[in-house]
């Protein structure tokens, strides 16, 4: 009988907890916060808070003139988790907008329940393609401030181009975001006159490449990857120790500063694009590094970096605001109205809500940064797309048109 | 056959309170509640193999996610099911789960004890393989995002009144699993599970047995999972990971396996725990390991076994006060 007592008395316990989380009245600014705080993207939800907490810790806790109320939860790196958060996020704690989610499936589930719930959704890393771009008109409470998967992946496409490469082969991880990669890639790659000769998809998550490096076909100029986690530090190596010397072309996650140190020399010049480095040699990005290294100990990826700067641009909406919330509508044309000067460079926000932001093509280099006394490995910037959108340079109406990236798409022409 | 007449309306006057009380306690718990009651009764299709016949199944999440897929793919691509259709799609997710656990049945059946384990989980897995890499049905990692739950009369879109209906479906399987452990069915199953062989020397077909339980069970995950699917308006292959089907295992073991009623229980304090916990402090994975650990140490039997050491208990103590006396007593 015992445990049916229990269960009463839970619910009663339940019932008590949330009268006693009953929101005070004063101006604050609720702000919710879901990332995995536990379970295997424990590490990378941690750099996600912090660089959000740098922020708030630099400008007294305050943002636009109201005081922050910052509440996070973990998903689990879950989409469920990620939904029974931000309804908790919602209905108990009531707040203003959520911010966060790391995969792009947590991005997709918890983005309607912003539409649901009328409460705005800041995007701050999931990079779902469609979700700012063919699915924009079910989320009006929606915007992103990091990126598109293919984004920076279409410069990386014509960069490989320009340098006289004819032919790649791709590996990416077998799922939603290697798709959207790769789709950026190979589009941008082959309307410049590139050829994808062949496509290799492992699983995500692995770890022996055995089976996948013998196949890559000898002929090819350049191999393009996408590796997640643990395989971004194991194909590198294994390509190396197969004795393939072809020049790697990743995926910006795939060399981000939060695998990169634990990387050896061996990943020494691969190319790589993405919308942050952190050896982006401006003042700016300089006082972010430093700041955020002493504070944590490590140098901040792009994880830490589009949080901080979300952090910047709520802080100026809200100032633009009066120093209020003033509802997801109006918050949302304030923020489309900013030009951010953040560490990454200037970003604003197309009419999809999606960023407009610099891409950097950047080489894995050795060398002393900012005053640093070590020899470290760097994402040296060699290049600079400025301006880039998520459409490229093919325009709305026309990139629109074609269906989301996939496995089957773009199809692989040139593939024998 | 009194105290099982009182258990039953013990249970009935939890649920009772149960459906009083929670509306009313914030609109945060309902979800939580319902979440939980849907998720119970997937907890119980296992306890009907593990508690009931003995049957050690890791692969319960499959039925869970073709029930969960079914309803996603129906309502998204076919826009049915978002109205009095819902009718039909829950005795087809129902039948979907069976389906599919009659297929799986002729595999597994056929092995016991680990093998029995290893073999169910290998069939889930290829469930989850089949919802990651189906991208044009699936949505692959995506998975796939409903747009909102059935309205016909009765708007499900409201937290309260859906937690009404999974309250019901709750108790509605509840009742059902308990006629069926009861028959003689029930009992014959109970029998298989402590020693098939004296079974099967009576002359019970003891593979029938477990494989129309395992059936059953199936039908039951798979209307789990078509509750489910609307409770969270959103289906991935996350549902169909082997993590569910071990939570299922541990929320039935820790409730105690073969009561069904130590399985919703089980579940409520694993989700209050995970869920809710969780939003308290960071290190609730402890707290919930740390119960693990204390009920598989101190009650083998889940927590519906407290009553019964309880009970053992005070029968010694009474048996050594009286004992005491009889010594003191000056002769």
């Amino acid at each position: 009988m015992l445990g049916k007592l229990q269960k009463i008395l839970f619910a009663g316990c339940l019932g008590v907890g949330v009268a006693a989380a009953a929101p005070a009245g004063a101006e604050e600014l609720r702000i919710g916060y879901i990332a995995p705080v536990t379970g295997i993207f424990a590490q990378v939800g941690k750099d996600m808070v912090d660089g959000f907490q740098l922020y708030l810790a630099e400008h007294n806790n305050k943002l636009g003139g109201m005081d922050v109320k910052f509440i996070v939860e973990d998903d689990q790196g879950k989409p469920d988790a990620g939904v029974t958060k931000v309804k908790k996020l919602i209905l108990q704690d009531k707040v203003h907008m959520f911010i966060g989610g790391l995969l792009a499936s947590t991005g997709y589930a918890v983005a309607p329940v912003s539409t649901a719930e009328k409460t705005l959704y800041i995007s701050s890393v999931s990079s779902a393609d469609d979700l700012t771009q063919r699915q924009l008109g079910k989320y009006p409470y929606f915007l992103r401030t990091s990126w598109t998967s293919s984004q920076p992946h279409h410069a990386l496409g014509q960069w490989a181009c320009d340098q006289g490469y004819k032919k790649a082969v791709v590996i990416a991880a077998d799922y939603a975001f290697g798709y959207e990669t790769v789709g950026g890639f190979q589009k941008a790659f082959e309307d410049c006159g590139g050829k994808v000769i062949q496509k290799i998809w492992p699983p995500l998550g692995t770890k022996d490449f055995g089976p996948y490096i013998p196949t890559i076909k000898a002929d090819t100029d350049i191999i393009f990857t996408t590796m997640v986690g643990p395989m971004a530090l194991q194909f590198p190596k294994q390509l190396r120790a197969a004795g393939n010397s072809k020049p790697i072309l990743g995926s910006g996650v795939s060399y981000d500063e939060f695998v990169l140190p634990f990387m050896g020399n061996e990943v020494i010049g691969d190319v790589s694009a993405l919308h942050y480095s952190a050896a982006i040699d401006t003042p700016g990005n300089q006082t972010f590094v430093k700041a955020y290294r002493s504070k944590y100990g490590k140098v901040p990826g792009y994880y830490s970096e589009n949080n901080y700067s979300t952090a910047m641009w709520i802080d100026q909406a809200i100032q633009r605001a009066g120093g209020k919330y003033p509802g997801p509508e109006q918050f949302i044309k304030i923020m489309q109205s900013i030009k951010l000067d953040a560490p990454r460079g200037l970003v604003e926000l197309d009419e999809n809500r999606n960023p407009v932001e610099n891409v950097y093509i950047k080489k894995v280099e050795k060398k002393k940064m900012f005053g640093y006394d070590k020899d470290e490995l760097w994402n040296t910037v060699i290049k600079t797309y400025p301006h880039v959108s998520q459409f490229w340079t093919y325009g709305k109406e026309k990139f629109l048109a074609q269906p989301v990236y996939d496995r089957d798409f773009p199809p692989c022409k040139y593939c024998e | 056959m009194a105290s099982q007449q009182r258990k039953i309306a013990i249970v009935t006057a939890i649920l009772a309170a149960f459906a009083y009380i929670v509306p009313y306690s914030g609109s945060f718990v309902v979800l939580l509640a319902t979440r939980a009651m849907t998720f119970a009764i997937l907890a119980m299709s296992v306890d009907l193999l593990l508690g009931y016949t003995g049957l050690s199944s890791m692969g319960q999440a499959a039925y869970f996610g073709v029930g969960a897929y079914l309803t996603a793919v129906l309502a998204t691509k076919f826009h049915v099911g978002l109205g009095w259709d819902f009718w039909l799609v829950v005795p087809l997710g129902i039948l979907v789960g069976a389906a599919l656990a009659a297929l799986f049945g002729l595999f597994a059946i056929r092995a016991g004890g680990v093998y029995f384990l290893m073999i169910t989980l290998a069939l889930g897995q290829c469930v989850w393989g089949l919802a990651y890499r189906w991208n044009s049905l699936t949505g692959g990692d995506n998975g796939i995002n409903m747009t909102g739950r059935p309205s016909f009369g009765l708007d499900l879109g409201n937290e309260v009144t859906f937690f009404y209906l999974v309250l019901a479906f709750l108790a509605g399987s509840m009742l059902m699993m308990y006629v069926l452990v009861r028959s003689p069915f029930g009992q014959s199953l109970a029998g298989i599970r402590e020693r098939e062989l004296r079974m099967q020397i009576l002359g019970y077909n003891t593979w029938l047995h477990k494989y129309i339980i395992f059936v059953i069970a199936g039908g039951f995950g798979g209307l789990a999972g078509v509750l489910w699917a609307h409770t969270n308006g959103h289906v991935s292959p996350e549902t169909v990971v082997l993590t569910t089907s071990v939570d299922s295992l541990l929320m039935v073991v820790l409730g105690g396996a073969g009561t069904l009623v130590g399985a919703t229980i089980g579940t409520g304090i694993v989700f209050g725990l995970r869920e809710y916990l969780s939003t308290l402090v960071p290190w609730w994975q402890y707290v919930l390991g740390a119960v693990y650990v204390l009920t598989i140490l101190y009650l083998p039997m889940g927590l519906m076994g407290i009553p019964s050491r309880l009970r053992q208990r005070f029968a010694s103590q009474g048996k050594k006060e009286g004992a005491k006396k009889l010594a003191t007593k000056p002769s």
